[in-house]
């Protein structure tokens, strides 16, 4: 029996799901159904289930944003009206993308995808594969989702003052203090935008309009200190890439 | 526009090489009539150094002034004036450097062939900069055409595809696809204001003006179906006070403001949420507020609305020439748009 979540913020479109889910009571059960995504990702930590039907746009944070925060992510059929080209993208990592309204066939099919090959494929894997495309499109660099103990927060990427590398994780600082977030410093210099935040060191990404001084700082390397008056070590590379951005 | 700094300079270099080629061969020509260097030189540069601030001059003047069809001849005068200023101004100068009778008097005597290759040169750079800086505006105004076109596309092109709405419409095809299974009346009723809506949309014509009853009334009719999509998530109060009843606003004015209100109610918060719709007339004005909740810290930058906010801006401009129009405020945790909409 494998054990299924649907996550979903309009109550008749998880009845849909539900409903289509009824020829195949003997094989999936469902645990719960999750109104958003903040209820989605207590729920998939407290039933580690198999199997989630994950709607995209969402109140708060989006499909992909919680997905982002589960650290044993299970197999994913996305249900979205997401239109067909975005969607596209995800479609070789994600188990299926079923576009509402779908039809009981082609839902059929997407279960059926998922039972034969549930026990083979390891769904973390798939799931972080999904994430990395998902983390392509543009919409998503708005804003970073961490969690801090059990709660989510959402960190606008205006108020992000300077990142840091830590261990496998990365640190985001802002003025309400830091949190980590587990990807990587290449995934942030690639994803944020190159004009506002630079990788001044390999360590260190901040963001240039934070920046109150440079000094210069033994051969070589520099030091720039932020409003808050962090003091961020600069590269030699770092300090080359940070004179071209700012055009000096 | 870098493109165009680098052709610049470019030409510069051009210019400045050309008139170091024309001193080195005045110098060269005054010399073979048994001149010392030194004389040959003074003359050189003088002139030289005269002609290019004549021809500097000129090509300013075309950059600002572009001679209309009729007045060019206006351009033959500028030259020949000009080109009497460098000459003349020379014959003027060098007597006072060079002290030589023999060269004054040669001086004098070549002043006619000096003048003509002046004049030459001088209507060559004008011939020029006349057809670069023409050709220059041409440029400028064609891609300002082709500017103006895509906005005009991309304006059109939002506007048929925010007619169709393709998320709210799948959204409440999959709400009824659900509904049939089990409440196949309220299936066939949501169709029913489905369709109503649509064709609403469809027969509106932008420049059309509508009492506010109907457009309440188109109003409502979405904003039903978004209930049904939400279920009791979504509040919505309307209030309007009969005498603006029959005011006269823009058709589908409020339609964006209220989907921004529940995008943004709905998306910036998980409970329940209530979108207020308030009209009132003030003196020659209908004014319309609409209020939705939002989370300061968490919405999301507001890059998406901002289409649909300027869209009602920029229609209302069009429409009463004014920009004063369309207020937002954001205080706590309501986001409030005003419109007023002139009676006329």
């Amino acid at each position: 029996m494998k054990r299924a979540l649907v996550i979903d913020d309009e109550p008749l479109a998880r009845m849909v799901v539900l409903e289509y889910l009824q020829g195949f009571k003997d094989q999936i059960e469902v645990l719960q159904e999750c109104n958003d995504g903040f209820e989605g990702l207590k729920a998939i930590q407290q039933y580690q289930p198999d199997l989630i039907f994950l709607d995209v746009q969402m109140p708060k944070i989006n499909g992909f944003e919680m997905l982002e925060l589960v650290e044993q992510a299970p197999s994913v059929i996305f249900t979205t009206a997401f239109d067909e080209y975005a969607i596209k993208a995800f479609e070789t990592h994600a188990i299926d993308y079923l576009l509402k309204p779908f039809t009981k066939d082609r839902f059929n099919k997407a279960v059926e995808k998922f039972l034969s090959q549930a026990p083979a494929v390891q769904p973390a894997k798939h799931t972080e594969a999904l994430l990395e495309a998902a983390s392509q499109s543009p919409a998503q660099h708005e804003r970073i989702v961490v969690k801090t103990g059990t709660k989510v927060k959402i960190i606008p990427v205006n108020d992000v003052e300077y990142l840091e590398a830590d261990d496998d994780y990365v640190s985001v600082h802002t003025s309400e203090g830091s949190f980590l977030k587990n990807k990587t410093m290449g995934f942030f210099e690639q994803t944020l935008d190159p004009s506002q935040f630079v990788r001044v060191h390999r360590s260190y990404i901040i963001k240039i309009q934070n920046i109150t001084r440079i000094d210069p700082y033994e051969k070589d390397a520099h030091i720039a200190i932020l409003k808050s008056g962090a003091k961020i070590p600069v590269s030699k590379t770092g300090y080359a890439k940070l004179k071209q951005v700012l055009g000096i | 526009m870098a493109n165009l700094q680098s052709s610049i300079s470019k030409i510069r270099i051009a210019f400045v090489s050309g008139g170091l080629v024309w001193a080195a061969l005045l110098t060269y020509v005054v010399h073979s009539f048994s001149f010392g260097w030194y004389i040959a030189l003074t003359d050189g540069v003088i002139c030289t150094s005269l002609l290019g601030a004549a021809c500097w001059l000129i090509n300013n003047n075309l950059r600002y002034y572009q001679p209309g069809k009729g007045s060019y001849i206006n351009l033959f005068f500028w030259c020949l004036a000009l080109t009497a200023a460098c000459t003349f101004g020379a014959r003027w100068v060098l007597p006072y450097i060079v002290n030589s009778t023999v060269y004054a008097n040669f001086l004098a005597q070549s002043i006619t062939i000096r003048f003509f290759t002046n004049y030459l040169a001088i209507g060559w750079m004008a011939l020029i900069s006349m057809i670069w800086y023409s050709q220059q505006d041409q440029k400028e105004n064609e891609k300002r055409k082709s500017e103006a076109e895509k906005l005009a596309r991309d304006a059109e092109l939002y506007n048929l595809r925010q007619q169709l709405q393709p998320h709210f419409l799948f959204n409440s095809l999959n709400s009824i696809n659900a509904l049939i299974g089990f409440k196949p009346d309220e299936a066939r009723k949501m169709i029913h204001q489905l369709s109503d809506f649509l064709r609403g949309t469809l027969k509106k014509d932008d420049q059309q003006l509508v009492p506010l009853t109907e457009e309440l009334a188109h109003l409502q009719l979405y904003l039903d179906i978004e209930k049904v999509r939400f279920g009791h998530r979504l509040q919505t109060e309307i209030s309007c006070d009969d005498r603006c009843g029959e005011a006269k606003l823009p058709a589908m004015l409020l339609q964006p403001i209220v989907e921004n209100a529940i995008k943004f109610g709905l998306y910036d918060t998980t409970e329940s949420v209530t979108v207020s719709i308030r009209a009132e007339m003030d003196d020659n004005y209908l004014t319309l507020m609409v209020q939705n909740p939002y989370d300061p810290k968490t919405a999301r930058p507001r890059k998406g609305t901002g289409f649909g906010l300027s869209g009602v801006q920029r229609r209302l401009y069009l429409l009463f020439a004014r920009t004063d129009l369309v207020e937002t405020y954001a205080d706590d945790n309501i986001f409030t748009t005003i419109i007023k909409v002139p009676q006329i």
